[in-house]
């Protein structure tokens, strides 16, 4: 794995192939030689295959092997023990495309979607701020980015503390004077609220890495000399931060949207799908192992992945990902 | 050469050997045989895992004791515990593939004519369902598959004191005096009356329990298979579901349902911070255990049956708890039935838990004293339609023995919800006739 590239090695097979025959074996050849010998070998060719096979195993085994059974599954009335399925073709689709109820629960997904837009827009914030000569720079950035690396169930039970009836948030709210008696995960709206917020604060450290790399990466010429034409810092973000990390928030935004279709663990674990915070993964999971319906279970599963692919090939549509010049 | 090969074929051989009798499979079971009980308890032999729910008995060391009292008996039986945190969801999955230990409880989620192609059958219903409780839970055509671990009654857990101090000394005998002695505790000691506990979910599902006690009625749970409306006027779910919907609108429950903590509400009932909550039998030691630990007075934990009398009297119904199951694929079935007929009949676990024992001649436990005392009637509710109605339940997905419907009637007690009480339980009965009708085609 030296820096020739492949297609360096194929031009000189294509030189070499006329002479014929076997390249010579002679004990100590010229380097070049001994590098078409090991060139040619077959052990070669099969080389990156050798490189790849553990990871492709390993994601075969445990990423396509079980989403093609889940597939498979989808398409039977299995309840998840049963050693006999029976196949019912399409009736699981059809179930859930017929039952409102079921897509009801994306509205709840529209808090996550509103809380990813704070979120995105919050981790920039910090990002361009901290990308700037600032005191205590890394401090800020590791505060910023400690949230993320956080266990979802142990923020989950943190946060259930805290918004508990006299925990955390109500008790600095009273230091504050503001005295509340409000149960914050009580009622549906302030506990979506709440949760989204749990969201927020645990993945803006995530955006916030991505787009301080990518501000970083911006050559430091290009303020400079935007400094000399007159460019305040607004204008600086504005003409040479937003354009040239625009991909980097592209793919923010793909992530924010499948993320908030499919948020799990954070509702789960902290309310468990109660008082209206059902999200379309929480119910799926109810399907399959509540209600024992692995086949439609599986189905919804499917639809999620499809509406997700169809989400993001629309966003690429309307915004394409076009090359970054700024020179 | 030819001896290398050997002594690889040889190691291969072993290799071979060890990996089909560590799946627990190879050619043990043929389905049908029964697990019969071993006539010379000296001479049955083998390893067997038992699985189990209860990790907590497992790491103190508590089944192991059992164990070992097991061996007295049975000295050439060698028995180990799988203690598993989330026994339905991974049990289930592991029934697809054939290492699910000798000894288990049958999940909820297999279906009843499943049984004969996972668990061995322990024998006919003319011999077990005079010895046993509930052998028609696990009946299939004419063989038992299952024998209940223990059986409980339901009803509330209190504080004797704490009630006493609001100057209720009588069990309430209709929903009504419930309520009233509810309100006393709230106004005369300032305590939270009945406790949820809507945020760990499962001890919403203890009221469903109470089906058959409300109308005395053995057959109860059996009466739910098929498009009957179950939450109509005057049907036991009814009333059930109606109380609990008019503690929680009256202000009666916690402030905050939704971040209510269950190890922290045993602590609270014995120490009079609670007033009642609604729980089976089994309870009442560990309530006891924990007014022990932090100084109080067990005593002062109280059983009282659910507020509603037939001819005058109390009813209890006794219900299944899990149902233990040989394996189909198990190689020492005898030995697997000792362990299970050991541990219902002469391990005296049904007695230190406070529970009922599965055994029908054995007396009934010093946790239920008071309903004996007070000439609550004792029945058995009969299981033999519950495969039938959770089938129904399923396909409604509803769920009587899930929380997701109780925490909705909660949040629509308490306003969190859209919606009237009529409005819920009308579409409870839509849902459960319809999805009856589909069932049963």
């Amino acid at each position: 794995m030296t820096g020739r590239s492949t297609s360096d090695s194929t031009g000189r097979r294509m030189r070499r192939d006329p002479q014929g025959g076997p390249p010579p074996r002679s004990g100590r050849s010229t380097t070049t030689g001994r590098t078409r010998s090991w060139r040619d070998s077959p052990l070669r060719r099969i080389t990156p295959w050798l490189f790849l096979a553990a990871p492709l195993a390993l994601l075969i085994t445990f990423t396509y092997v079980p989403v093609a059974s889940m597939i498979s599954y989808s398409f039977t009335d299995w309840d998840g023990v049963s050693p006999e399925r029976e196949n019912v073709g399409f009736d699981n689709y059809v179930q859930i495309f017929t039952r409102p109820e079921l897509f009801r629960v994306f509205f709840v997904s529209g808090y996550y979607l509103a809380a990813s837009v704070v979120q995105i827009a919050v981790a920039l914030y910090f990002a361009v701020v901290l990308s700037f000569d600032l005191r205590f720079r890394n401090l800020f950035k590791g505060i910023l980015f400690f949230p993320y690396l956080i266990n979802g169930v142990a923020i989950g039970f943190v946060f259930l503390y805290f918004f508990q009836d006299g925990g955390t948030l109500d008790a600095v709210l009273s230091w504050l004077g503001v005295a509340t008696d409000h149960p914050w995960l009580g009622d549906p709206a302030s506990a979506n609220v709440s949760l989204a917020g749990v969201s927020v604060w645990r993945f803006t450290g995530l955006n916030f890495v991505l787009f301080l790399g990518a501000i970083q990466s911006i050559p430091g010429e290009l303020y400079e000399a935007a400094e000399l034409d007159g460019a305040g810092k607004w204008k600086q973000f504005r003409h040479i931060i937003a354009p040239s990390i625009k991909p980097v928030i592209s793919l923010s935004v793909i992530l924010a949207i499948s993320g908030s279709l499919s948020v799990f663990e954070i509702p789960y674990i902290m309310t468990g799908g109660a008082t209206g915070t059902q999200t379309f993964v929480i119910q799926t999971v109810k399907l399959a192992f509540q209600f024992n319906k692995t086949g439609l279970a599986s189905a919804a599963a499917v639809v999620l992945l499809l509406i997700i692919l169809l989400i993001t090939w629309i966003q690429r549509r309307l915004v394409p990902d076009d090359k970054v010049d700024l020179v | 050469m030819g001896k290398k090969t050997t002594a690889l074929s040889g190691a291969l051989l072993t290799a071979v050997m060890l990996t089909v009798s560590a799946c627990g499979g190879g050619g043990g079971g043929a389905t049908g045989e029964t697990a019969a009980a071993p006539a010379d308890p000296k001479e049955v032999s083998g390893e067997i895992k038992v699985l189990t729910q209860r990790t907590d008995l497992v790491q103190n060391g508590a089944l192991k004791q059992y164990a070992a009292d097991f061996n007295k008996i049975y000295p050439k039986v060698k028995v180990s515990f799988d203690g598993i945190t989330d026994y339905e969801g991974e049990v289930k999955i592991r029934m697809s593939a054939k290492s699910y230990g000798d000894v288990l409880f049958i999940p909820g989620a297999v279906a009843k004519n499943d049984y004969p192609k996972f668990f061995a059958p322990l024998g006919t219903t003319a011999e077990l369902s005079s010895r046993y409780r509930f052998s028609d839970k696990t009946e299939v055509d004419g063989k038992v598959y299952g024998i209940a671990q223990f059986g409980t009654a339901n009803g509330f857990v209190y504080n004797k004191a704490l009630w006493r101090k609001a100057g209720v000394t009588a069990w309430p005998e209709t929903p009504q005096e419930f309520l009233d002695g509810l309100k006393a505790v709230k106004a005369k000691t300032g305590a939270t009356p009945y406790y949820t506990n809507f945020k760990d979910g499962w001890p919403l599902v203890q009221w469903t329990a109470n089906n058959g006690s409300v109308g005395c009625d053995a057959q109860a749970g059996n009466k739910l298979a098929g498009p009957v409306s179950p939450w109509k006027e005057g049907s036991e779910l009814r009333t059930i579901d109606g109380l609990l919907h008019d503690i929680v609108e009256q202000g009666l429950s916690e402030k905050d349902p939704t971040t209510t903590n269950w190890e922290n509400s045993k602590s609270l009932l014995a120490d009079g911070k609670i007033g009642a909550m609604m729980l089976g039998s089994w309870s009442i030691t560990q309530m006891q255990g924990v007014a022990k630990d932090s100084g109080l007075n067990p005593a002062d934990i109280g059983f009282m049956p659910f507020p509603v009398q037939k001819a005058g009297k109390f009813c209890a119904a006794l219900v299944s708890d899990y149902q233990q199951a040989v394996s189909v694929h198990s190689k020492n079935k005898t030995a697997a039935r000792a362990w299970i007929d050991w541990f219902t009949e002469k391990s005296g676990f049904a007695e230190k838990e406070g529970v009922v024992s599965a055994v029908k001649s054995a007396p009934m436990p010093a946790t239920l004293k008071e309903f004996v005392d007070n000439d609550v009637t004792f029945f058995d509710r009969s299981e033999a339609k519950t495969a039938a109605v959770n089938d129904i339940d399923d396909a409604a997905e509803i769920g009587l023995n899930k929380q997701d419907y109780r925490q909705k009637l909660i949040d629509t007690a308490r306003g969190a919800e859209k919606g009237s009480l009529e409005d819920f339980f009308a579409d409870l009965n839509k849902r459960w006739d319809e999805a009856a009708k589909t069932v049963g085609s």
